[in-house]
């Protein structure tokens, strides 16, 4: 390596810098030695999971550097939430991480929730709880499909994508209408009751998915290949992880136990029992682990939970219009499908919040990648980048 | 309360009951057996194709002779007619071989596949798929090296159509050409693609193209030894290079059952077999061998810059190779056109080399679509740290053991 490439001694900013600025991606090409080359990786790439672009820097196959470069899906939704109502914001936060918008919606309705201090009616805690792991299956369901096509293997894919997940969609969309944005989550309660015989189509949903998580296994979690690609690429040992910030499974599989359902919990968490999934390596097939365990608990939770749904009200006391919640600032968290989502908010007392800052767990374990991907192959990047689970909706807002 | 407006059944209500997927498996094979039966009694009456082809050769010969006219037409004849057949059939098996996969990768994966082109079950799909290819524009991209990316797909497929002149499609008379190096030919010839699919790397002034060729030609040059190593028993208890004469040695049965083909004589039959599986679905470049197009990783690897028919001459030089593979396990370890009983012999006997060769297709379908992909470096070590040292304790073995069996 010469001393025209700064990396990986420099901080991160300037490695950033010495690969991102100047007039174009080409004349960077000077900058590094004869045996080296750079790889623009995005932000049009099969596996970049959207429109994420990485700068690698390769000698031959190996990464000796890496940037991810993002803003190409930014849409400023933090400033878009000054000019709306607090209501009309919600289909916002289903845009934001769109393969978990129950949880989304769910996050920000928290915070409001508790600037306003309302209560909250226990049958609209119970469909939260349902509609929020659906959407945790069925986000982690897209994540063992995509990372399976990451590491080359088609097939699961189009078990965990087009069958199980589709089930919980068909449910969501006989819950409230809606398959991608749901907009379900309201100030104060839930949009919709449940319809007839939803609950044992979602028991026979339950019992279906703990039947197919064999067959994951068969098919891709034990595969001696699969564990060749995954076990031991791309660690992130625990100390790295908590100085990144990083949450959610991504955390819980370098060993660090935090799920806010049971260390902080909100709504009615704390009446079922579950263990949250930790694994010890922080490994990619740790992190794909965590997920795949994190099913099977949010199966035995909706198990608890659609035994145990009360009858009751689905709406709080809340204003439907001219809401203004009174002036002050709240931040409300919970444990999304990619790690801790939390939504922090200002009112100053009027129609729209003042100020919105939404923090975005794929953003930040993405910050992980310049340090975790230098060392491995090309083709580990694909795995590593797989295996944090990014949503560029997410990341970019 | 009642179902909204937006009630919709998905796929998973419970009108799927078992009984009702018996029943439709019961028709699908109802309607299969329908179709290949009869095509199997039509080719029972036609009975083998080059007795015909020999009367016609004779009738011309005659002919020709009564005329007056030079003795070169019969040969002419006798080359240019079975060339032509073979050379046809192999761009046509592509075409065939694509439906297959996409029908059968679709099961596989809990959907239907192409149901629309043809009617019945999208037997057409390929075909419509190789009129949209040849009505592609033809993109080169700017700073590409235009002769070399012009000549690569030539280079890729021409080998791929020269290497079946050899092979039996049936009896020993049904190859195209009777060469005695019949093997060590198809071998070599299809050794030269991979020089194709450099070019097509080199050519394309694309990176991706580029990792894409240069993991090519490592692999494929890598897996030709242990794939040629693992061929060698089967030499060496053959006594012959020639294809047809190694067919020939797997007739008859030990026990009055078990049919003497290669695939089972005691253990090196079965290592040599799946050495020369694995190594053969490498050179393919198919799942979980494909680092070479690699799509998660290289976009498509060497024919990322490829589109219309250059890109479908890549396509189709890989499902060649693909049925070559297949074609040299039916005949090295699978007795080629024989019978799997004498008594079954009635049967002609390119329906059996079609019918082994489309198993092992099937199994090359099967590896592809449940494998996920290795990581180049792990090839190359299972190349060359597993595969090869089993297959030189191979030849060994087989040496010791026809050694043996020689001297009783």
């Amino acid at each position: 390596m010469t001393a025209a490439f700064p990396s990986p001694a420099g901080t991160v900013n300037e490695r950033a810098d010495s690969l991102l600025s100047g007039p174009s991606f080409e004349t960077k090409m000077e900058r590094i030695s004869d045996h080296e080359m750079l790889l623009n990786m995005g932000p049009q790439h099969p596996s970049t999971h959207g429109v994420l672009r990485v700068v690698l820097k390769l000698d031959g196959e190996t990464v000796t550097g890496a940037v991810p470069d993002l803003g190409y899906l930014h849409r400023g939704v933090e400033k878009l939430a000054e000019n709306r109502t607090f209501g009309q914001f919600i289909i916002l936060t289903d845009r934001d991480d769109y393969l978990c918008a129950m949880l989304n919606n769910w996050a920000y309705c928290l915070s409001i929730e508790k600037l306003l201090k309302v209560e909250i009616p226990q049958r609209a805690e119970y469909l939260r709880v349902i509609a929020g792991e659906m959407n945790r299956i069925a986000s982690h369901l897209l994540f063992i499909g995509t990372f399976g096509i990451d590491i080359g293997a088609f097939t699961p894919f189009l078990y965990a994508f087009g069958r199980e997940r589709e089930m919980i969609l068909d449910l969501f969309e006989q819950l409230c209408g809606a398959r991608i944005t749901y907009n379900y989550v309201r100030i104060g309660g839930v949009s919709n009751d449940l319809p007839e015989g939803w609950v044992e189509k979602a028991k026979k949903f339950v019992a279906h998915m703990q039947a197919c998580l064999k067959e994951y296994d068969d098919l891709l979690s034990y595969n001696p290949i699969f564990m060749d690609r995954t076990k031991g690429i791309g660690v992130l040992p625990k100390e790295k992880a908590i100085a990144y910030g990083v949450s959610g499974p991504n955390l819980r599989a370098s060993g660090v136990p935090l799920d806010l359902r049971k260390d902080a919990p909100y709504g009615i968490y704390s009446k079922f029992q579950f263990s949250p999934a930790v694994r010890q390596n922080g490994d990619c097939w740790d992190r794909y682990m965590v997920r795949r365990d994190e099913i099977a608990e949010s199966c035995k939770i909706l198990e608890q939970a659609l035994d145990g749904i009360v009858a009751g009200e689905i709406m709080g006391k809340v204003p439907k219009v001219n809401l203004r919640p009174p002036v002050g600032e709240a931040y409300a968290q919970l444990e999304g499908a990619r790690g801790l989502l939390g939504v922090y908010i200002v009112s100053d007392g009027g129609l729209s919040p003042y100020r919105l800052h939404l923090r975005a767990p794929s953003y930040i374990n993405l910050a992980t990648l310049q340090e975790i991907l230098v060392g491995w192959k090309v083709a580990d990047v694909v795995a590593i980048l797989g295996s944090i689970d990014i949503v560029l909706g997410e990341v970019d807002r | 309360m009642a179902l909204g407006p937006w009630t919709v059944t998905g796929p998973w209500v419970p009108s799927q009951t078992s009984d009702a997927l018996r029943r439709r498996y019961t028709r699908s094979i109802i309607v299969l057996a329908a179709i290949l039966l009869p095509l199997l009694g039509l080719t029972i009456l036609v009975g083998e194709p080059d007795t015909y082809f020999h009367a016609a050769l004779n009738f011309i010969n005659t002919f020709v002779a009564s005329k007056g006219g030079p003795a070169w037409i019969g040969q002419a004849v006798l080359i240019i007619v079975p060339c032509s057949v073979v050379l046809t059939l192999i761009q046509v098996l592509p075409v065939f071989l694509v439906w297959w996969e996409m029908k059968i990768a679709a099961h596989i994966q809990v959907r239907l596949g192409p149901m629309r082109v043809g009617r019945f079950h999208g037997v057409l799909q390929t075909i419509a798929d190789g009129i949209k290819l040849l009505l592609k524009e033809d993109l080169v991209p700017e700073g590409a090296d235009k002769i070399v990316h012009f000549i690569a797909p030539l280079v890729a497929v021409a080998p791929a159509l020269v290497c079946f002149a050899p092979i039996p499609l049936g009896h020993a008379g049904l190859a195209p050409v009777k060469l005695d190096v019949g093997l060590l030919f198809v071998l070599g010839v299809s050794g030269l693609s991979v020089i194709g699919l450099l070019m097509a790397g080199w050519g394309s002034n694309n990176k991706y193209s580029m990792l894409g060729g240069l993991r090519a030609a490592a692999q494929v040059v890598s897996y030709e030894i242990p794939r040629v190593i693992a061929l060698l028993p089967v030499v060496m208890w053959a006594g012959s290079l020639s294809l047809g004469q190694i067919m020939d040695k797997q007739a008859g049965l030990w026990a009055g059952f078990l049919p003497k083909w290669f695939i089972f004589y005691p253990v090196v039959g079965q290592i040599s077999f799946i050495i020369f599986l694995i190594s053969s679905v490498a050179e393919t470049n198919r799942t979980p061998f494909d680092i070479a197009e690699a799509e998660s990783e290289l976009t498509s690897g060497f024919h990322t810059e490829y589109s219309g028919m250059k890109w479908a001459m890549f396509f189709m030089a890989e499902y060649a190779y693909m049925f070559l593979a297949c074609a040299l396990g039916a005949v090295l370890f699978l007795g080629g056109g024989g019978a799997l009983h004498p008594k079954l012999s009635f049967i002609p006997s390119y329906v059996w080399f079609f019918g082994k060769t489309f198993f092992l297709a099937f199994l090359f379908i099967l590896f592809r679509w449940s494998y996920p992909r290795l990581r180049v470096d792990r090839l190359m070590e299972f190349c060359w740290k597993f595969l090869l040292p089993w297959s030189l304790a191979n030849v060994a073995l087989a040496g010791f053991l026809f050694l043996m069996m020689r001297s009783r």
